[in-house]
């Protein structure tokens, strides 16, 4: 008898312990997009499958202000270009670390990214303005028998001698999802910066795209650009296309 | 009675207790020694040592070899997220060990002032401490770029404010030069003991030098592939103008060792290949072993990577084993007899459209000996047993049937046919052979190896002679001497059976690249190798391309890990019956392209060092 009662008093404590030990968890979304005058930039996909953070292609770094010892949070952006975190409230900077993004970033007098500050007090949208080396513009596909025929213009935003970059490539991607990208394609046609005679008119077309298995009538396709000297892609929306 | 014991005890307290206090707490520990103790005898100084050369840092270990699967040198049979990621993270390699680098420091503090060693061994403790950081601050510099040069202990006065303890990053260069100063000061200290393998020789600080030496002269000079990989103080990256000096002393110092004579390349066994396995294998008067880290079984120091690697059908450990597998990738590196590169002979064209062979090693012969003294190939005898590697069996009419079991039997045709080797390959089935092959190297022929109670004591090789040559032959290929070049890099080809010597006109880039590719795989070079050389991030650029048709070429891109997958024609009266045919597979668990971003080049410093130290500046591009 007298057991039962300590083992159901043990039982009672074991439930409502340790209210106190707790943290809130992160309440706060931070959210937004990666713009150019209101225009979203779109790129790599963070296809990273857990672990390690710093696997995203394209992130944001978070710096909140209230401690000491600072460690950043890195913030991925998605293939459509937006991003999403949950935070605690408080004072944080936004920088865009050195080598990530198609865009230049501001920089500091040292020559460290030039940082912004972000107050999160409940949730919040911002859209981050960046300047981006080009433009890709007004994608257009068809499909033509088992090709898929794709086109875009290429608008070059920095043009000074200092900061322009050349097209090292233009690049048609096709798979069977919605994640199409350099690192997921079935099936791409390249053009090199140096063929394309036209930015204006950039016109490619895959080879034949096999048999799918579990066959699909329709593919998705994006293009991208790469950048001479510039690791991240910029990319055009998603579009699915029937064969 | 009882008043008489009472008074005895209390007697007796009166006389034993209350010793003096500082006797009492001075009792002398039985399992603790001291510093004093410790550097007041040869043997334990010694032992000192030990525990430092046990703590050098390494990359892969025998023990721990699955970032060999990291690249595209082997597909991991189990570790399938290698194979799953895209980027690497800038964390990865990273090494900030300066916990080491004050015990090595303190370690050559107190043998200098240690009263009771003879000048003798303190000479060679302090050059064997010396080598030791020496060789720390190299593995340092190679994957974070430049870092504080620390080389004394340093002592926190309790101010309460360590601030003046903190040190900046000193150039990659200075790094270098410091680390190569080292090795030339300690070499002329250190014995010339060519059958020592474990401690520091004039050997060693010779051939550390000359790796040293020619990586920095391959940063200095490829760096202009890679203009953004560089910090403005030179903390990461070398200027172009030093590479011909770094070229220099690599080449020199590697001909220094070379002409004293004191290593020569390792031919015992008459088959070039087991001759090749054996450099790895043989602890006895081995002439081609410079340095190592040594096991020993029984002894604690012994590691798994036989009972992880073992074929799996000849398992001595259940359903251990196989997990490394070599890819095509690398296996269709390794050139032809007439020092030509090709695929594979596979097929014809179509997949479909088999070559058939009476063997399945048939397909590899003509081929690089190396291939079957690094890889198990299809059809090769490990242990004296078949190791047993086949997909499955195609029918007359072209179907294939295979299993999901090792060495599953089925009924075809009323006979009962294994239609799968007892190594597999089995997709997704852990240990089975997956890649298609197997290691040879470093893979311990010994009975009990494979065995969690036995294990192995194949040593870990970090310097042996033909990676002197061939730093010999690329130093002096960079520095225009493409004559002395193909005479150093013949000789390892020609031990390897590569008879036809390269001329002086095909000494390229290429050549020294796809050498050390071949000569070296899994020997702790290619990540070190792609980095100084600029081109990992060409190699492994993220697109997703087919295995190349050029494997001679250094370029290539090689993102995804192929295999080689075995069939047996199952056609009894057929012409073509138990004859091999072979397809190029990728297999379903590899569902990404690697790429190396330049922010890889040199792994991330944490936020938690620069937290400590502010003056610590961050590595570009990440």
């Amino acid at each position: 008898m007298r057991y039962t009662f300590i083992v159901a008093l043990l039982l009672t404590l074991g439930l409502t312990g340790c209210a106190f030990d707790n943290f809130e968890p992160p309440q706060s979304t931070f959210e937004g997009r990666l713009v150019y005058k209101g225009e979203p930039l779109l790129m790599q996909s963070a296809n990273a499958t857990g672990g390690n953070n710093s696997d995203f292609p394209v992130f944001l770094e978070l710096w909140q202000k209230a401690y000491n010892n600072r460690s950043s949070i890195r913030i991925p952006i998605k293939q459509d270009g937006t991003f999403s975190s949950l935070l605690f409230d408080g004072d944080y900077k936004l920088i865009v670390p050195n080598g990530q993004g198609p865009f230049l970033w501001k920089r500091t007098a040292t020559n460290t990214p030039d940082s912004l500050a972000v107050t999160v007090q409940g949730s919040q949208k911002l859209d981050i303005e960046v300047t981006p080396y080009y433009m890709v513009r007004s994608p257009q596909f068809s499909v033509s028998g088992r090709k898929v025929v794709g086109s875009v213009k290429l608008e070059k935003i920095i043009t000074d001698a200092v900061n322009g970059k050349t097209v090292e490539r233009v690049s048609l991607y096709v798979n069977k999802t919605q994640f199409v990208d350099a690192g997921n394609s079935l099936n791409k046609a390249d053009l090199a910066g140096s063929a394309i005679t036209n930015l204006d008119n950039v016109s490619l077309t895959t080879a034949d795209i096999p048999a799918l298995v579990p066959s699909q009538s329709y593919v998705f396709v994006r293009i991208g650009l790469k950048i001479t000297g510039v690791e991240d892609m910029i990319y055009t929306p998603v579009q699915k296309v029937n064969l | 009675m009882k008043k008489y014991i009472l008074s005895l005890v209390v007697a007796l307290g009166v006389v034993t207790g209350c010793k003096d206090d500082v006797e009492f707490l001075n009792v002398k520990s039985t399992n603790i020694l001291l510093v004093d103790e410790v550097y007041g005898d040869p043997r334990l100084v010694l032992s000192a040592a030990t525990e430092l050369y046990n703590r050098i840092p390494e990359l892969v270990e025998p023990a721990n070899f699955g970032i060999y699967a990291s690249f595209d040198e082997a597909f991991a049979s189990g570790d399938y997220g290698r194979h799953q990621n895209r980027e690497y993270s800038y964390d990865d390699w990273s090494l900030w060990d300066y916990g080491y680098i004050r015990e090595i420091n303190l370690f050559i503090e107190r043998v200098e002032a240690a009263k009771a060693l003879t000048p003798a061994d303190k000479v060679r403790f302090v050059a064997e401490g010396r080598f030791l950081r020496a060789n720390a601050y190299f593995e340092m510099v190679k994957r974070m770029g430049g870092v504080p040069l620390i080389t004394e202990s340093l002592t926190y006065d309790y101010s309460g404010d360590a601030a003046y303890l903190r040190k900046t990053r000193a150039k990659e260069s200075e790094v270098y030069d410091y680390v190569i100063a080292e090795f030339e000061a300690i070499k002329s200290l250190l014995p010339k003991a060519p059958n020592e393998k474990s401690r520091a020789t004039y050997g060693l600080a010779l051939a550390s030098k000359a790796r040293a030496a020619l990586y920095a002269g391959s940063i200095a000079k490829y760096g202009v592939n890679t203009p953004s990989v560089l910090l403005p103080n030179g903390e990461v990256g070398i200027p172009a103008t030093k590479a011909t000096a770094y070229f220099q002393t690599a080449l020199a110092a590697a001909q220094e060792l070379i002409n004293a004579n004191q290593y020569s390349l390792y031919q015992k066994a008459p088959d070039l290949s087991t001759n090749f396995a054996n450099i790895f294998l043989d602890k006895a008067n081995n002439s081609e072993v410079i340095f190592v880290e040594d096991y020993k079984l029984q002894s604690g120091k012994i590691h798994s990577f036989a009972l992880d690697n073992q074929p799996r059908a000849l398992t001595e450990e259940g359903e251990r084993g196989g997990r490394l597998n070599p890819s095509l990738n690398l296996v269709q590196s390794f050139e032809k007899l007439d020092n030509t590169f090709a695929p594979l002979a596979i097929n014809k064209g179509a997949t479909t459209d088999y070559i058939y062979y009476d063997k399945p090693e048939d397909l590899f012969a003509g081929r690089d000996a190396r291939l079957q003294g690094t890889v198990l190939v299809p059809g090769a005898i490990f242990k004296n047993r078949a190791i047993d590697i086949f997909a499955g069996i195609i029918q007359s009419n072209g179907t294939i049937l295979t299993g999901d079991q090792l060495g599953q039997l089925k009924t075809v045709n009323g006979a009962s046919v294994q239609v799968v080797g007892l190594s597999g390959p089995i997709e997704g089935y852990d240990g089975s052979a997956q890649g298609g092959f197997y290691m040879r190297k470093y893979n311990d022929p010994v009975t009990g190896s494979g065995q969690i109670g036995t294990q192995s004591e194949v040593w870990n090789v970090r310097y042996r002679y033909a990676e002197v040559l061939l730093n010999a032959a690329e130093a002096a290929f960079e520095l225009g001497q493409n004559a002395v070049a193909a005479g150093y890099i013949n000789q390892v080809r020609n031990r390897a059976g590569l008879t036809v010597p390269l001329t002086t006109g095909e000494i390229t880039f290429d050549r020294i690249v796809h050498e050390r590719k071949v000569e070296l795989s899994f020997e702790n070079h290619l990540l070190w190798d792609m980095k100084r050389w600029r081109i990992a991030h060409i190699v492994w650029d993220g697109s997703n391309s087919d295995l190349t048709t050029q494997p001679g070429k250094a370029t290539e891109p090689s993102t995804r890990v192929y295999s080689l997958w075995p069939y047996k024609v199952y056609n009894p009266g057929g012409a073509s019956h138990n004859k091999w045919v072979f397809r190029k597979v990728l297999s379903g668990r590899v569902t990404q392209s690697h790429i190396f971003r330049l922010g890889n080049y040199y792994s991330r410093i944490s936020d938690g060092i620069i937290n400590s130290n502010p003056l610590i500046t961050r590595n570009p591009n990440q």
